[in-house]
């Protein structure tokens, strides 16, 4: 691996412009505003980061990798995402969502948020692989971006979407760091959380019960004084 | 690596998830609640021999702390299957649990079981993370199981909560393998706790500080840690008494347990950060912010439960201090709260489904309506506010020595936490156990059913009064391991 991925060369930019690409959307899923536009840009993330983790895959020389990325692929590029609008269609929840915040505050709390991840990983990273600690701040910033989405959007299945491009940021991190054991037992495992996740919104029958996705309906039963 | 799940080690964890496997093809109910307490009593047998099994291998690691734990979480899961056998009858006959959720159930528990026990003895960092997240997955669907609109807000909260905090453990447990890179060489090693404990001084300290914040906010929510116990009080409320009594003490032990293993971690690298201070402070908080939520429940249950994020608050303390002395306080304490809060539970799930309610409301005067239920709750309810004879007083005596010695200025929030909690515990004794007794429509509790809760408050008792001396012995032997 190490003789690929010298500054300035082919393979770490196009690392970096996949890894950033995954930080991009996670900006794009912040101020959508139609959950069927979510979704899609959600299966778009899935995408990219199934071509980064081929494309670590290749440069690390770990055939394994592929397997991620097939997986990624596969299941959170399109299974999920069909199942998805299946869901939207099935309780017709297809409507314009609004946001806690407005757009203009979220993305300035996502380039805050951006930033501290960079503070926080690059001083703590001084002799890891120049490639390794960028992908790993990128990683970062895409999981704290997914917590504010599932902080910001507040009905059930933006939740959900805001939990699944968290767990993207992890996958990211788990196949920039060169050599990891179990990655793709890992990112089975994740799998399986994402599908729980999309099958709970389903089989609670959120929309049944509360007459919305919106979680402001779950706080009815709820209560400080129980 | 697969020969070694046929070992004790790992049979433990093997035969409950074979078992929840075959429970799914049991249709009769009384024959599944047998095969549940079957399957449990053989884990807790197999658990009972680790001792003598001792040592690390690739997949499985039987040391001292996880022997312990898999034996107490076993033993908790056998006699909360036996309880468990009555008490989802009379919901089935009551028409609040269907034949097929019955099924669910003891599927669900089994498998919840069973990750726990393999969450426990795994000696890799991604195995545990896996059977952490199984576990969970199984908890989030035995909650929701009696399908009220409030279980199903209970299992959906705990599922958004628990599921970002084991994302971050994830996250946590990447940058913790990046650490240990340059001291371990990448492959299977840098992922074995059994490998990462001793070359710990060699891993890069700032990464495994930044490891250690996500493992700790990660694993903290599933040890019900505050701020992010949010999950623990609704799930207890709502879900299925046995799988509260379960819930309450074994999953906290077993985050707690990752949790003390990182901490041994952080220990061995001079230059990482300490890890006391966080530990102590979130289990500080937790302790204060139960001890004050206590007081304004209106729900039994829910009660408990905050009482239990006080406890697992006290031993995450304990364990911030460090030192031999508050080691062996902090590993005795979380024992005994999982035994007596097991106990607890099975009593308030006969009472309200006696009295039909499990609002304070619905449950006074229990002495008088049902006079060896009353007494044995009211003993636990003795034991977990921490008064003697009971074994708490002994573990929390030694914590509050422990840190008037080490930390002796945060002996006055921590004295406040445990005098505040008790205030209240005592509080509702009185209205629950005393006064005139409610109507008890529901069927009463038989000798057979309050046998766990009394096996259970006399090892509390034992142990606080006269501990043997080879449980002395191997409590010693396991805190100065930690």
């Amino acid at each position: 691996m190490g003789g690929h991925l010298a500054f300035g060369t082919f393979s770490y930019d196009a690392a970096h412009l996949l890894g950033g690409g995954v930080l991009v959307l996670s900006f794009v899923l912040l101020y959508q505003r139609r959950l069927t536009a979510v979704i899609n840009t959600y299966a778009l993330q899935a995408v990219v980061l199934s071509a980064a983790a081929a494309w670590q895959a290749w440069v690390q020389d770990a055939p394994h990798l592929y397997l991620t990325a097939g997986i990624t692929l596969a299941a959170k590029g399109i299974a999920i995402p069909l199942g998805m609008h299946r869901i939207v269609r099935q309780l017709q929840v297809n409507r314009s969502l609004e946001s806690a915040l407005g757009i203009f505050p979220s993305m300035a709390i996502g380039v805050g948020l951006v930033t501290l991840s960079i503070l926080v990983v690059l001083p703590v990273t001084p002799q890891a692989q120049t490639l390794t600690r960028e992908e790993l701040a990128l990683a970062l910033s895409v999981v704290l971006m997914g917590l504010l989405m599932m902080i910001t959007r507040r009905t059930a299945m933006t939740q959900v979407l805001g939990f699944m491009s968290l767990e993207n940021g992890l996958i990211l991190a788990a196949v920039s760091v060169a050599g990891m054991p179990l990655v793709v037992e890992l990112s089975v495992a994740v799998l399986v959380l994402l599908a729980f996740a999309v099958f709970g919104v389903f089989f609670f029958r959120i929309r049944d019960r509360f007459d919305s996705l919106h979680l402001d309906n779950l706080d009815r039963v709820g209560g400080m004084h129980r | 690596m697969i020969g070694e799940l046929l070992t004790p080690a790992g049979l433990v964890a093997v035969v409950p998830l074979l078992a929840a496997i075959a429970l799914g093809f049991v249709r009769s109910q009384a024959i599944g609640a047998w095969i549940n307490i079957a399957a449990a009593a053989v884990a807790f047998g197999l658990a009972c021999a680790l001792p003598w099994h001792l040592g690390a291998a690739p997949l499985l690691l039987v040391d001292r702390l996880a022997t312990h734990l898999a034996i107490l979480t076993s033993f908790v899961g056998l006699t909360s299957a036996w309880f468990s056998r009555r008490y989802i009858q009379i919901e089935a006959d009551a028409g609040r649990m269907l034949p097929l959720g019955v099924r669910q159930y003891h599927v669900l528990f089994q498998a919840f079981l069973g990750f726990m026990l393999l969450a426990l003895l795994s000696n890799n960092l991604g195995v545990t993370w896996v059977a952490m997240e199984a576990a969970t997955i199984a908890a989030v669907l035995v909650v929701g199981l009696p399908r009220t609109d409030q279980a199903v807000e209970a299992s959906w909260k705990m599922f958004v909560l628990c599921g970002v905090g084991i994302a971050l453990a994830l996250f946590g447990t990447i940058v913790l393998y990046l650490a240990a890179l340059p001291a371990m060489g990448s492959g299977w090693a840098a992922m074995s706790w059994s490998e990462l404990a001793p070359k710990a001084a060699g891993f890069k300290a700032p990464l495994l500080n930044l490891a250690f914040v996500f493992l700790l906010v990660g694993y903290g929510t599933k040890a019900a840690l505050a701020p992010l116990h949010a999950w623990m009080p609704d799930a207890h409320a709502e879900g299925p008494t046995p799988v509260s009594a379960v819930l309450s003490g074994s999953i906290l032990n077993v985050a707690l347990a990752v949790l003390l293993r990182v901490r041994g971690l952080m220990a061995g690298n001079a230059e990482a950060l300490s890890p006391g201070l966080p530990m102590m402070g979130l289990g500080l908080l937790s302790l204060l912010l139960a001890a004050f939520s206590l007081w304004p429940r209106r729900d039994v249950k829910r009660f408990f439960a905050f009482s239990s994020v006080e406890q697992s608050g006290i031993a995450a303390f304990a364990f911030g201090i460090g030192g031999p002395a508050a080691m062996f306080a902090g590993m005795l304490h979380l024992t005994l709260h999982t035994l007596t809060k097991a106990a607890i539970f099975h009593c308030v799930g006969r009472a309200s489904q006696m009295k039909g309610g499990q609002k304070f409301l619905h449950i006074t005067g229990l002495i008088g309506s049902h006079r060896a239920l009353g007494l044995t709750l009211a003993a636990g309810m003795v034991a977990v506010s921490g008064l003697p004879p009971f074994g708490l007083f002994s573990s929390e005596f030694l914590i509050v020595l422990a840190t008037i010695r080490q930390v002796p200025w945060l002996a006055i929030p921590l004295g406040l936490g445990l005098v505040v909690s008790a205030w209240a515990l005592m509080r509702r004794l009185i209205t629950l156990c005393l006064g005139a007794p409610t109507s008890s429509p529901g069927p009463a509790p038989e000798v057979l059913d309050l046998l766990p809760a009394w096996l259970h408050l006399a090892l509390v008792l034992v142990l606080g009064l006269a501990m043997p001396g080879f449980v002395l012995s191997w409590f010693r032997a396991l805190a100065g391991g930690l």
